[in-house]
């Protein structure tokens, strides 16, 4: 049986500061080297400051995995030498005496399934390393230390992913998740990240790393079963290693180093005191925490009968879900849900869309108000959505300014009716004779009128002049 | 003007006008040119010190508010970080490192108008017992040119003992301050784990080393506690001490107090000398009104072996940032891939240093902790506990502070272990994080002895009042230099 289990390591980039010292957690808009100072430089003398905040946000992380979350929590020493590493040594967490990390024996569910989530730790983001001229066959090697110490959440789960579409389909719930309580932006470049490992029947586990993005990973996973799959075939063992991704070449490589081998002589990190998680700590959190994704989505299907694939859009994503629950009433919920899921969607599909539309609720509202009063069409109602996006004018200036508004006036529509008539002979007499052509003839008056007129009256207009 | 003074002399005799901050400067630096040519206590010295001196006396003279130091002059150990001068760790790693920021404890000195004279020497990044593992060269015994001041703060200890200062901060890995406190006659102070900030103390073994006073007299001490100690936002270690005058009551006495004789620490491998001091500080403590008794601590044996295990473990960590690529030796990076190039560049550090770190890389290691370094962390919760139940039936436990006198340079320096054995009384205060101080007691022969009490946690104040009894029982003579 496949197995494929996920070490994913997410930046705790809401937060104001790093995780020892007070230099910004959002170091992309530096200047190499210049987010830095002595604690995340680890010059002698120096000593980390706990920020406490971290602790929280990653408890809360916890808690939103359905892990167990301990009374105390402890920092460990991983040693080993690496130039992005300022101290050689890395502040994270470990279990080995019992729960010492913030969290633990967790769940996530997906499609049905339960992924298991080992472990969570707390830890500090090494510095980068820069390949001069992008290749690591040049001789120069630059660090910029801006992202040393950046708070990172490193979630480890158990190999329970069956086929790499499952891992997707878990790192979309998982950074919706993140998102959603508002302690990570997974869309940020290199924000989240994450390594693999994998087995097939009968062979040895095989761990990938170096792995850029979530796109790269689903690749990488499985180009590593069909090359296990081939070894297999053809009775040939499979190593236990850790492999690279060739980003380039979209392939893994043996790594030549032998990072299983390594031992990193984890020990206490004494600079940093045990930290007690009070219970009323751990309750304001759970209190404070944002509603799940799964139970927004439960109720969206129960209270308002939406169907259970438009509620799962809206509720996995903050920024549609944030729409909906600012414009939605008793009345209109349904039409809202479908509004965003057929048309809004369309139009907003990436975070830099999100970030620049200027839809509010209350558009969203307007419309739905509009479209059944009969004021507009639906038709119309898509038109005046992409004006709203690019100008945030309110949406009666929108369809005045575009003449949106619907035509239900009958003497207004026999008006124009009439002149399709004339002009249109031989369709006319067609629609007598063949009732089921008459459509052509309502188009025809649509294509006169913008879209504007009202399509169920126009019909009914139409009608009764070929009966005159 | 006579050097040989206290700071709280030093204090009234400015007040009243006798001398200014300036002269006694002026004064301590020339005694510096004039001596330590051959005590070598210093590494190097406070360009701005006279200017400093100058400045305060100027506070004074207008009536504006002044530190309570009045610019007394003060060394450190160089192992604590002041911007703008080198902290070397008496490493040629860190020959030209100059830190970006000044340690909290000279913060505090700063703040209260004391003068730093200088950088005093050390064993290198503080490992060692007698100074000789500094790579600048050994510190001199001020009472005995020919012998080692103790280590690893034999600076800071020679430069208080010869005049060259009035007091300076070392730091107590092990017995670090209170080994050459009894080697050169003076007052050093280990207080309890997290009183002190260790922020821009360089780190050798962090959870169990503390800086610590050093001083002429245990009033002194007591005085510097009160400038140097508390909380620091930079050090999630330190603790609140709700800030205690420990001066307070520092004569009311031991009367009635209960003091026990560690059984372990005075029963073998003490010279004869250090024997018979021991047994007349017993005498002494009792013509006190305190009683004494034996106790056994039977985990004490073990504490050298355990604190070795730990100690090269956390040294292995924190020294592992000299990787020879920010600050360093001069050393060609060229034709070396990364690994090759740090171990090689790492192969200069001292013979001590060195030793440490290969020790640091073993016993915590897979597949060798369980025997080594989690056997070692074991000693230590189980010392713990020994002394804790061991202060629930005294107030003091005593024992000499070193096992011997000051020795020859050189006569135990190829023999790892025998100085090892050096920190047998002094390991344990570190191990439990109880504070301990070291008394000057007899000068025999020529050469100091010097007798260690420790107290409870957070028990300074009290610990001052047995050392300060301790201290007016004896009477020693001038240094000879």
């Amino acid at each position: 049986m496949t197995k494929i289990g996920l070490e994913i390591h997410c930046q705790l980039t809401k937060l104001e500061s790093k995780l020892f010292c007070s230099c910004k957690a959002n170091y992309r808009e530096f200047e190499p080297n210049h987010n830095i100072c002595p604690v995340c430089m680890g010059l002698p003398g120096s000593l980390p400051r706990l920020n406490q905040k971290a602790v929280k946000s990653a408890t809360s992380i916890a808690m939103a995995l359905n892990c167990q979350t301990p009374e105390k929590i402890a920092f460990f020493r991983k040693n080993y030498f690496y130039p992005d590493l300022p101290k050689n040594f890395q502040i994270t967490q470990l279990n080995v005496y019992g729960d010492m990390s913030v969290g633990g024996e967790g769940y996530v569910e997906v499609e049905g399934k339960k992924i298991k989530i080992r472990r969570i730790q707390l830890e500090e983001d090494p510095g980068r390393l820069i390949y001069e001229g992008a290749s690591d066959r040049t001789k120069i090697t630059l660090v910029d230390y801006n992202r040393a110490g950046t708070p990172l959440v490193e979630i480890v789960t158990d190999p329970d992913f069956e086929n790499p579409r499952q891992v997707r389909v878990f790192l979309n719930i998982l950074s919706d998740l993140l998102e959603n309580l508002g302690v990570a932006e997974p869309g940020l470049e290199g924000a989240m990240r994450a390594d693999g490992n994998v087995s097939i029947e009968g062979g040895n586990k095989v761990e990938i790393k170096n792995i850029g993005s979530f796109h790269d990973l689903e690749k990488a996973l499985h180009f590593e079963l069909t090359r296990q799959q081939s070894l297999s075939e053809r009775d040939i063992e499979i190593a236990m290693e850790t492999r690279h991704w060739d980003d380039r070449r979209k392939i893994t490589i043996s790594s030549r180093s032998k990072e299983e081998d390594q031992d990193y002589r984890y020990f206490l990190e004494n600079d940093i005191p045990w930290v007690k998680i009070e219970q009323d700590t751990r309750d304001a959190l759970k209190e404070n925490m944002p509603e799940s994704i799964s139970s927004k989505k439960e109720r969206y299907v129960k209270k308002f009968d939406i169907a259970p694939q438009v509620a799962e859009i809206i509720a996995s994503d903050r920024y549609y879900s944030k729409l909906f629950e600012g414009a939605y009433s008793e009345h209109n919920a349904k039409d809202i849900a479908n509004l965003i899921t057929t048309d809004v969607i369309g139009f907003i599909d990436t975070k830099e869309k999100q970030q620049t539309s200027k839809i509010t609720p209350k558009h969203l509202s307007d419309l739905i108000d509009a479209i059944n009063a009969k004021t507009i069409t639906r038709n119309s109602a898509k038109v005046a959505l992409q004006e709203i996006m690019k100008s945030g004018k309110d949406t009666k200036t929108i369809l005045k300014e575009m003449d949106l508004g619907q035509v239900s006036d009958s003497s207004e529509i026999n008006a124009i009716i009439s002149q399709i008539f004339e002009d249109e002979k031989q369709a006319v007499i067609d629609a007598k004779e063949r009732p089921e052509t008459v459509n052509f003839l309502v188009g025809k008056v649509m294509q006169k009128t913008k879209g504007k007129a009202d399509p169920t009256k126009t019909l009914e207009l139409i009608k009764s002049k070929l009966n005159q | 003007m006579n050097l040989n003074t206290s700071i709280l002399q030093y204090i009234e005799d400015v007040k009243s006008g006798s001398f200014t901050s300036e002269e006694f400067v002026t004064e301590t630096l020339q005694r510096i040119k004039d001596v330590d040519e051959n005590v070598h206590a210093y590494l190097s010295l406070n360009d701005s010190a006279i200017n400093d001196a100058k400045s305060i006396d100027k506070k004074i003279s207008s009536g504006e508010k002044v530190g309570k130091c009045y610019g007394f002059p003060i060394s450190i150990k160089d192992n604590i970080c002041i911007t703008g001068m080198k902290t070397t760790c008496a490493s040629k790693i860190l020959e030209n490192f100059i830190a970006p920021y000044t340690a909290t404890v000279v913060n505090h000195l700063n703040d209260e108008d004391a003068v730093i004279t200088g950088k005093t020497n050390l064993d290198e990044f503080a490992m060692g017992l007698t100074t000789e593992f500094s790579a600048f060269g050994p510190t001199k015994n001020p009472w005995n040119l020919d012998c080692v001041p103790g280590g690893s703060s034999g600076g800071s200890a020679a430069s208080v003992a010869a005049n060259e200062c009035l007091a300076s901060l070392g730091s107590d890995t092990g017995g670090s301050v209170r080994n050459p406190a009894s080697f050169c006659s003076v007052v050093g102070l280990k207080p309890t784990y997290g009183l002190i900030s260790r922020y821009g103390l360089i780190s050798y073994a962090n959870s169990i080393e503390q800086i610590g006073p050093m001083t002429k007299n245990v009033k002194d001490s007591a005085f510097l506690l009160n400038v140097i100690s508390g909380q620091d936002v930079n050090d999630d270690t330190t603790i609140d001490n709700k800030n205690p005058d420990y001066l307070q009551d520092i004569e009311s006495g031991i009367e009635g107090k209960k003091i026990g004789i560690i059984k372990e620490m005075t029963n073998d491998g003490l010279s004869s000398e250090v024997s018979i001091a021991t047994k007349e500080s017993i005498q002494d403590f009792e013509s006190l009104g305190a009683s004494c008794d034996e106790i056994s601590l039977p985990t004490i044996p073990y504490t050298v072996a355990a604190y070795y295990t730990i100690t090269s473990t956390e040294a292995g960590s924190n020294l592992a940032r000299y990787d020879n690529i920010r600050y360093g030796y001069e050393m060609e990076s060229e034709g070396y891939e990364y690994n090759s190039y740090i171990s090689k560049s790492r192969m200069k550090f001292g013979p001590e240093v060195t030793r440490r770190i290969i020790l640091g890389g073993f016993v915590p290691s897979a597949g060798h902790a369980g025997k080594y370094f989690l056997k070692a962390l074991k000693v230590k919760s189980k010392l713990i506990s020994e002394i804790n139940n061991a202060f629930e039936k005294f107030d003091y436990l005593i024992a000499p502070t070193a096992p011997v006198q000051p020795f020859q340079f050189g006569e135990k320096i190829d023999d790892p272990v025998t100085l090892m054995l050096l920190d047998y009384n002094t390991v344990t205060a570190n191990l439990t994080g109880k504070p301990a101080i070291s008394v000057p007691y007899r000068v025999s022969n020529g050469l100091p002895i010097g007798m260690q009490i420790m107290a409870n946690s957070l028990e300074e104040k009290s610990l001052f009042q047995a050392a300060y009894a301790l201290e007016n029982k004896t009477k020693l003579p001038e240094v000879p230099l």
